[in-house]
């Protein structure tokens, strides 16, 4: 019996040892791949220089047109991300914390949100630009992408928030904070880990997304001097020279890959770094 | 018009000559009910908390001693499953069907939990932070009550030199001290203590035990217990409950000597 035990306990080890370094095996393979293709394309040029004459075809110049107009775009939607998801995830989690049922009525719609395919924010942000008699514009882009990083903002933060000890609420109104107070002076600091999460997954799902921005962002060899002018993207950046019968401009599709990488690689590690710094003051 | 007004001021006086009396309840329950959907938790609750006293709840895990006190400071809004009915004084204050904000109300009460919740911030703001609510903002008075509160439970010693570093730093029983200073930095009336020694070493709890017997000089302690010996070193006032119900109160002695009734003299024997 007792040995059947610590076969069945070395058996699962493996197993599980070897799903989980699979995962990371996998994660390292793309991101090699990605670096070795990329980076014989890679140059100080590529990301210092907008398009020049015949780019496509080989020709001089880079894609900074298209790491200007990412960030452009992955900032301004999160910045709105943050400003509507912020309050919106505290307000579910103080304000409603009676109601139940709205709770999971507006959780419930937001995953969905959330899992709407992107290709369909495209197509509603372009019905949208359209209906307000907008151009395909940084600012189209930054409000479809908006549009579909809000939902991921909010869950996530929500979800963090939700792991807050009640202890820690009462404790709050205990001491005479207003529900305001409660959600952006304890439960904001307490959550902040989170706050932090969901800003670095919207930042990242936004700056990586393809689909939604192909209608309403465009694309041009210009950087945006402003909001009405469109703006090119990496991920599009990827898609248009990959689709290339020339190898060489095959090639600095991996080479705006592993920019795209490289800046998120960035980011998460930024926001860890935060994170921690405040998860020192938080109680477990 | 004039008349009101002397009759007004006239009422305010004998109210304010009352609360200067020693014996007159600071906190009186009427007819308190609370259901959570069909389950009567609290039945018809009438209950009187004496003046700068220590009255203990006792009774079996499950009775509502917990639901009791968050009805005190109101805590009860946070579970819309709670229908809470029937009258609370504090002060003239019938808290719960009064107007006034509840912040303000629920600040006449400090609340101490089973385990410390600290505040995500430093152990300074921790004492700071319910001052501040209050709309005090000069850096001199905070520091001053800060200081004070915390050398009120024999904290200040011990964290004078870290004062700006995060509270979670602190040991559990520091913890729990410290939450009794950031309660009383908001100058209650009342202490309601939700078991406050249940997640402390014996050391830690006799600290705790010690200093509610100094404060009940200036403060009302309301406090909840298990441990029949807590109840009977610091019990001015007991009250017993069981499913609900208040059983029997009285003071320690003779509830502990002469209990009147069967479920109390259970309750004694297995505790003990
Ligand atoms: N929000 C709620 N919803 C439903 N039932 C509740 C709620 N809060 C308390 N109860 C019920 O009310 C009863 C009393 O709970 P309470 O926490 O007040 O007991 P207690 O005397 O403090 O117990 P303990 O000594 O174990 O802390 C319990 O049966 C509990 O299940
Ligand atoms: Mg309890």
């Amino acid at each position: 019996m007792n040995k059947r035990k610590q076969i069945s306990e070395i058996v699962f080890k493996l197993i599980s040892g070897f799903c989980a370094y699979s995962l990371i095996g996998i994660l390292l393979f793309i991101i090699g791949i990605i670096f070795v293709k990329g980076f014989n394309a890679l140059s100080f040029e590529m990301i210092s220089q907008t398009p020049k004459g015949g780019y496509y075809f080989g020709g001089e110049g880079g894609f900074l047109n298209a790491i200007v107009g990412s960030l452009y775009i992955a900032l301004g939607a999160t910045f709105i991300a943050i400003m509507i998801g912020t309050p919106a995830a505290l307000f579910i989690n103080v304000h409603l914390v009676r109601y139940k049922r709205t709770q999971n009525t507006i959780r419930y719609l937001l995953d969905s949100l959330w899992g709407i395919p992107s290709i369909v924010y495209g197509a509603f942000g372009f019905t949208l630009m359209l209906l307000m008699g907008m151009n395909a514009s940084l600012l189209a882009g930054i409000i479809t992408v908006a549009l579909l990083v809000t939902p991921i903002m909010t869950r996530t933060f929500d979800e963090v928030l939700q792991t807050i000890p009640k202890g820690l609420h009462e404790a709050s109104f205990a001491l005479g904070s207003t529900k305001t107070e409660t959600a952006f002076k304890i439960l904001f600091k307490q959550g902040f880990s989170g706050f932090v999460t969901a800003i670095l997954l919207s930042f990242g799902r936004g700056i990586g997304d393809a689909a939604s921005v192909l209608f309403t962002a465009g694309y041009t060899d210009l950087i945006p001097t402003n909001l009405d002018e469109p703006a090119a993207t990496l991920p599009l950046a990827i898609f248009f020279q990959l689709g290339s019968p020339i190898p060489e401009v095959r090639e600095r599709a991996f080479a705006a890959a592993a920019v795209l990488t490289i800046l998120i690689l960035i980011i998460s590690i930024t926001a860890r770094i935060i994170s921690k710094r405040y998860l020192k003051t938080i109680i477990k | 018009m004039e008349i009101q007004n002397i009759v007004d001021s006239a009422e305010n006086n004998f109210l304010n000559l009352n609360s200067g009396i020693e014996s007159f309840p600071i906190l009186r329950i009427q007819n308190l009910n609370v259901y959570a959907e069909k389950n009567h938790i609290l039945k018809d609750i009438n209950l009187e908390i004496p003046r700068n006293k220590i009255t203990v709840l006792l009774g079996p895990s499950g009775c509502g001693k917990t639901t009791l006190l968050k009805c005190m400071n109101k805590l009860t809004d946070l579970y819309k499953e709670l229908k809470v009915s029937g009258n609370i004084f504090i002060e003239q204050d019938d808290i719960l069907n009064t107007k006034k904000d509840i912040p303000s109300i629920r600040q006449k009460m400090g609340l101490l939990s089973q385990r410390p919740y600290l505040l995500p911030m430093s152990i300074y703001k921790n004492v700071a932070y319910g001052v501040k609510l209050k709309g005090i903002r000069d850096k001199k008075l905070l520091h001053y009550s800060v200081e004070k509160n915390l050398k009120e439970v024999g904290l200040w010693e011990e964290v004078k030199d870290r004062l700006h570093s995060p509270a979670t730093k602190l040991s559990i029983g520091q913890q729990q001290r410290l939450c009794l200073a950031r309660g009383l930095a908001v100058k209650p009336r009342i202490i309601l203590a939700d078991e406050p020694t249940s997640a402390l070493d014996p050391i830690s709890s006799k600290i705790i035990e010690n200093l509610f017997v100094e404060l009940k000089k200036h403060y009302t302690i309301i406090l909840v217990t298990h441990i029949l010996r807590q109840a009977v070193r610091l019990a001015d006032h007991v009250v017993f409950m069981y499913y609900g119900d208040i059983i029997e109160q009285g003071p320690p002695d003779e509830l502990f000597n002469n209990p009147k009734t069967e479920t109390l003299k259970k309750y004694l024997v297995e505790g003990n």
